[in-house]
């Protein structure tokens, strides 16, 4: 039985979807595979002329030479609308050429919903379905709406498909002429039962949507970032760029001003978090950055660990301000150490630098800078400075403030 | 050992063979001009596996790593090179002082973390102390480390002689953060230079063997990650 109808045509089991019979047929006329199955479908409403008609050809037709090898294998999640589809048009069939009344407005239910629901799924791309999934916040709603694990798949269509059916079951035994209350209550739940599995056949399309939605919104986030970002970029570095470029002769403004960009881009970058009123690394750092612009000397600051701030701490860090506004009146370097440290019973910091130095016993009473602002005010405040320096071997200044607790007692230490 | 420290004694050494990485070429111009003199750039690369493939062909002494490139960064080009060849030194520098981008690095297997406004004169001795088998601590990478080390002290370690520095390490290290020099720490603890730089090689080895569990805690409590 093996004589082709038409020499040149043959089944084109790469493509297959069933057989192939088919894809071949539309590559012999030239028109579109979906058009030709279509068609199948559609003839299957005449008495299942379709079916039969495949049927044929797939006897008939050859695989075209050639392909001899293993097909590939079938996509079942692109069977699945044609059979959604062909149930569609032969239950509309038998509502056609079968009984008429309350179960025909039942079968047109069904059939329409069948044919709706399979022309949805087509159109439905894979890559968006796995786009569904990926983005499926809850996993038990990415099984029921994960297309692409086919076991999942038949699992809803079925359950969906079986729950639209007993809908429409129920919504006809209510109309049925038999009807009393027991049966009204029945059609209700029925009916319910019935738009619950509409609601599962159509929940690709509703999450496609809320989708769709949700990556508009995130595509303006991201675009409101890069406009903060460039107006950033504007407001700051382009304007410092442009400063250095008219202050090329003059190396120190140049420095200063790259090193204040330099310090803003870094904050910016790495440290979002922390107000100088309030926590200890911050306020240090800003007074740092404050005596680098101020002097245009550069100070390596290293902050480990942080606190609060209170009085005490505020102190600390005024003390260490002056500490390295001293280094860059007197020192003549061009970096200053500062180094912090929390520790659980004590906050230390430590001014140093390598430059001029000068002999601690011969300072000055009246010079407030040393007595005044860094030992006086630790002192009073409950912590404790020290000052090493030699002439030519540079200064260091030790400041330390304990910890305690409740920061308003009276208690001295 | 002599002391790195100093160029004008390091420049009668032998000249060592440095290649440069990094994906900005007038970087690369730049630093070749400035360390042309003291040191031989054998070679550069822009790209993670043109520096894999080169670094593997030139053999030098030591590799300037930048941390920030497409395609995995100096991380990849660490990952790849340490085990089959652990004779080269790898000393990162890179713009980016950010504490996971430093830890990482060391991590990885560099021997030191410098930034890029280091100036020529402190380069050179840089390279020159991590081709003598020793650790380059920036101040503040001393800093990341103490913070890393001393943020909990109450957490147990599987492996405390691992994992947990010693007094004198600690000690080490914040004199380092406070700026002083390998020499100036040996004369504070009344040590030699040569305790000082095992102090620190030590450093370098527990920062490398630490378990990942305990940095990505640590990274995580930051929130750098």
């Amino acid at each position: 039985m093996s004589t082709a109808i038409e020499p040149r045509l043959y089944r084109a089991r790469h493509h297959r979807m069933v057989a192939g019979v088919a894809a071949g047929i539309s590559e012999h006329l030239g028109i579109p595979v979906i058009r030709v199955r279509v068609a199948f479908v559609v003839l299957l409403g005449l008495s299942g002329l379709g079916l039969l008609l495949y049927a044929a050809f797939w006897a008939v037709v050859p695989v075209r030479p050639g392909e001899t090898g293993e097909p590939p294998r079938r996509d079942l999640l692109q069977l699945m609308p044609f059979v959604a589809i062909g149930l569609g048009v032969l239950v509309i069939q038998l509502m056609v050429f079968g009984r008429t009344g309350v179960t025909g407005t039942a079968g047109w239910l069904v059939a329409i919903i069948a044919v709706g629901a399979g022309v949805i799924w087509h159109q439905s791309t894979p890559e968006r379905r796995r786009q569904w999934s990926e983005t499926m916040p809850v996993p038990w709603l990415g099984a029921v709406l994960e297309e692409s694990d086919r076991r999942a798949f038949v699992l809803r269509f079925i359950g969906g498909g079986l729950l639209v059916a007993v809908g429409v079951v129920g919504v006809a035994a209510v109309y049925s002429p038999q009807a009393d209350f027991d049966a009204v209550a029945n059609g209700v739940i029925f009916a319910l039962v019935g738009l619950a599995g509409v609601g599962v056949v159509a929940a690709p399309v509703l999450w496609r949507m809320f989708n769709q939605l949700r990556t508009e919104r995130e595509g303006r986030i991201r675009e409101q970032e890069r406009a903060e970002l460039a107006a950033m970029v504007h407001d700051q570095v382009l304007h410092t760029l442009a400063l250095i470029q008219r202050n090329a002769a003059d190396v120190k403004t140049v420095q200063r001003l790259a090193r204040g960009q330099e310090r803003s881009l870094r904050s910016w970058l790495y440290k979002p978090t922390g107000s100088p009123t309030e926590r200890f690394a911050a306020a240090l750092e800003q007074a740092a950055a404050e005596v680098e612009d101020t002097f245009a000397i550069s100070v390596e600051t290293v902050v480990v660990g942080d606190r609060e701030t209170d009085e005490r701490i505020a102190a600390l860090v005024a003390a260490a301000r002056e500490a390295l506004v001293n280094a860059a009146r007197h020192a003549k370097v061009e970096t200053v150490s500062l180094y912090a440290e929390v520790e659980p019973e004590q906050v230390s910091v430590f001014v140093r630098d390598r430059g001029a130095g000068f002999d601690p016993t011969t300072v000055e009473d009246h010079r407030h800078g040393v007595r005044g602002s860094i030992i006086g005010r630790m002192d009073r405040h409950g912590g404790r400075a020290e000052i090493r320096s030699s002439p030519g071997d540079g200064t260091e200044v030790r400041l330390f403030m304990p910890i305690r607790e409740s920061t308003g007692s009276g208690r001295e230490w | 050992m002599t002391e790195s420290t100093d160029i004008a004694e390091g420049a009668e050494q032998p000249r060592l063979r440095v290649f440069l990485v990094d994906d900005h070429a007038m970087f690369r111009a730049g630093v070749r001009a400035e360390l042309g003199v003291h040191v031989e750039v054998v070679g550069e690369a822009s790209t993670v596996a043109e520096a894999i493939n080169r670094i593997a062909v030139t053999l030098p002494d030591v590799v300037l790593l930048d941390v920030h490139m497409p395609d995995g960064g100096g991380r990849a080009v660490l990952d790849a090179m340490r085990r089959t060849h652990p004779a080269i030194r790898f000393l990162a520098l890179s713009v980016s002082d950010a504490a996971e981008d430093v830890i990482g690095l060391i991590r990885a297997g560099a021997r030191g973390y410098v930034t890029k406004t280091i100036s020529p004169d402190e380069l050179t001795a840089a390279i020159r102390r991590v081709a003598d088998g020793d650790a380059v601590f920036s101040p503040r990478l001393a800093g990341f480390v103490l913070d890393a080390f001393a943020a909990r002290p109450d957490v147990p370690v599987a492996d405390p002689e691992l994992d947990q520095l010693t007094n004198r390490e600690r000690e080490v290290l914040r004199l380092l953060a406070r700026g002083y020099a390998y020499k100036e720490i040996a004369k504070e603890l009344f040590i030699s230079i040569k305790t000082v730089e095992t102090h620190v090689s030590n450093v370098l080895r527990k920062l490398q063997m630490s378990n990942r569990y305990e940095l990505s805690r640590w990274a995580a409590d930051r929130r750098l990650v």
